[in-house]
């Protein structure tokens, strides 16, 4: 369903990507690791169509349309969704406006918008004007609210899971699962996904399917993400990819 | 006094535009000036006068006593302008102890070309009172210059709470010169709103407001400057008694006019506190915009504090918002209408309501 490639990036005129190519199928949930740096959410950015980066070389082909010339909101209504690492605050617009707006890209009816605010606790916090003066894990919550109620076909996370406290992260969790349809059986899910964790936290509740490599600006490696990130946590990224790298040879 | 004017002379979309609807229903007491005339000029509620200040002062002798008694008559050419034989404009006033929530709509219509409107406002909140008011004040469709000179002194007395909120729709060619003054006694409470987002060729005003013990002023303004306008507002609040508090926020937009956006603060009690905020958002590289907050003390225990911010929109909000599939239009038009979107606090809904609606309008108008 998304088809990335060869993709070379350029964020004010520095090399951020540097020929990063792979495919996701429909219906599963990939992991991206990376060290710090090493371009996961330059990738991101660059999916949904951030201005700031620059695409001079490659593809991004999303069920089969060519979508690397698009405007984010274009690439928004044929189905892809950005939950962001940090956010920028929208003063004098309140959450609801913005989910309501989000509600009428979707077509979601309002009963399950009620729901999943609920679901996410954010009942008060959908009244105050968007991510002003809220708490790291608000931000996380608001974001997965929005894509919650957009209901987009690939989901993509930046860091659903840092400067979460535990509690928080048991709602984000049980929210993840249900936007990512992963208490569904595998051949009824349609959501695909792409999900940034440094800290693997949320890997606790969300089930991914592969996980991946990111390193010098390109994929390095794709495999079991619990086996990727227990390679990670004893070799460390270089170790992991070398590993990878050996296994591939 | 000039001919006879009535409801058939004014255009209700420009009204409504303003804020006045024309509903006795909706509101507890109405006024429409055109040009010097009275077209009308009615109370609806028990404990709340409305009249032209022409009648005040036919029925009480002591409103000529108090016009000129907070504005200076002298202060400059516009004042002097307004100290005139036909001067028109409205009286105001509520009851001791009537609690008004629902708003007195007061309209200064100008209907000939080239007119300059002469207007003298008195508004009372008598001893424990509360008033509400919405003042709009526009020209006819195809009146493209003209001026308008209002001097309005409002008087709020022990106890009392004023609200009074301000729209002005002009044309390209108007001059506007409001020169008005608050005088807020003991525990009263003044919440002074402006609205103008509309051309202008200029609007220059700064009005004052006195406080006494434990009363509180609250000045907002919302100003959009179209390319030619000058748009030089600003509000100066003395605190003259023990606790009395202070706040001035203004928003200004340039889509290449000038906006001068001033504020300034005077301590002259101990145990006063006073807040100025100025913002200001560039939609172009042609107009400007100068936030002058000043603060001032003449003495030692006070909290008095400003912050002032301008630039233009960030390109970082756009972009969120178009990921959750607005187009750029309709993002930059929602953070400008975010940017406008002052929460005033202590006003009916109906009013809160006619400010948004306003916004709403600019905000769709400004791409």
């Amino acid at each position: 369903m998304l088809q990335v490639v060869n993709l070379k990036v350029r964020v004010e005129g520095k090399k951020v990507l540097n020929g990063v190519s792979f495919y996701l199928e429909q219906g599963n949930t990939y992991v991206l690791f990376g060290a710090n740096g090493s371009g996961k959410s330059s990738l991101l950015n660059t999916i949904i169509g951030n201005p700031k980066y620059e695409v001079v070389g490659g593809r991004i082909i999303f069920n089969d349309v060519d979508i690397t010339e698009m405007s984010p909101e274009e690439r928004v209504k044929l189905g892809m969704g950005i939950a962001f690492q940090n956010p920028p605050e929208v003063d004098g617009v309140k959450l609801k406006e913005l989910l309501e707006h989000c509600r009428g890209i979707s077509g979601l009816d309002r009963e399950e918008v009620e729901k999943y605010i609920e679901m996410l606790n954010m009942e008060e916090l959908v009244e105050r004007h968007v991510n002003k003066g809220f708490s790291g894990g608000e931000v996380k919550r608001a974001e997965v609210l929005q894509l919650l109620v957009l209901n987009p076909e690939l989901v993509m996370l930046d860091e659903p899971d840092s400067g979460v406290d535990m509690e928080n992260l048991s709602i984000m969790g049980r929210a993840l699962r249900t936007l990512l349809e992963r208490d569904k059986k595998k051949d009824e899910r349609t959501k695909t996904s792409l999900i940034i964790t440094h800290t693997g936290h949320i890997l606790q509740y969300v089930d991914a399917d592969y996980g991946m490599i990111l390193h010098n600006g390109r994929i390095a490696c794709i495999g079991n993400p619990e086996k990727i990130l227990e390679d990670i946590t004893e070799h460390g990224y270089e170790g992991c990819v070398d590993k990878c790298l050996k296994n591939v040879e | 006094m000039s001919e006879e004017r009535g409801v058939k002379d004014v255009a209700k979309d420009r009204l409504e535009s303003v804020g006045i609807i024309l509903n006795p229903e909706k509101r507890s007491g109405m006024f429409l000036q055109v040009d010097q005339s009275t077209a009308f000029a009615s109370p609806l509620y028990e404990g709340v006068e409305v009249m032209s200040i022409r009648d005040a002062l036919k029925k009480y002798e002591w409103v000529s006593d108090l016009m000129w008694s907070l504005v200076e008559r002298k202060q400059d050419e516009y004042t002097r302008e307004a100290d005139s034989e036909d001067v028109n404009g409205y009286f105001i006033r509520a009851m001791p102890g009537a609690k008004i929530e629902m708003p007195v709509e007061a309209c200064l219509y100008l209907k000939t070309l080239g007119h300059k409107q002469k207007v003298h406002n008195i508004i009372i909140a008598e001893e424990g009172s509360e008033l509400n008011i919405i003042s709009g004040c526009t020209s006819h469709p195809g009146v493209v210059s003209g001026m308008h000179i209002g001097i309005s002194e409002f008087f709020v007395k022990k106890d009392a709470k004023v609200s009074f909120t301000m729209v002005h729709g002009w044309e390209r060619d108007m001059e506007i010169r409001p020169r008005s003054t608050a005088k807020i006694d003991e525990n009263g409470v003044f919440i002074s709103n402006y609205v103008l987002l509309t051309p202008v060729k200029l609007v220059q005003m700064y009005p004052k407001a006195y406080l006494g013990k434990n009363a509180k002023a609250v000045f907002s303004s919302i100003l959009l400057a179209h390319e030619g306008s000058v748009v030089d507002v600003g509000s100066y609040c003395a605190l003259q008694g023990e606790k009395s508090s202070a706040e001035i926020i203004s928003r200004s937009i340039s889509t290449g006019g000038k906006v001068f956006a001033r504020g300034q603060i005077v301590a002259e009690e101990n145990d006063v506190k006073g807040h100025l905020e100025c913002r200001g958002l560039m939609l172009s590289d042609e107009g400007e915009i100068h936030a002058v907050p000043e603060l001032e003390t003449k003495c030692s225990q006070v909290e008095l504090s400003h912050e002032a911010a301008i630039g233009k929109i960030a390109e970082e909000q756009v972009f969120y918002l178009m990921c959750r599939g607005m187009t750029r239009d309709e993002a930059t038009s929602t953070i400008v209408r975010g940017f406008m979107d002052v929460e005033i606090k202590g006003i009916p809904d109906s009013l809160r309501f006619a400010i948004s609606k306003a916004v709403e309008l600019a905000a769709r108008d400004i791409l």
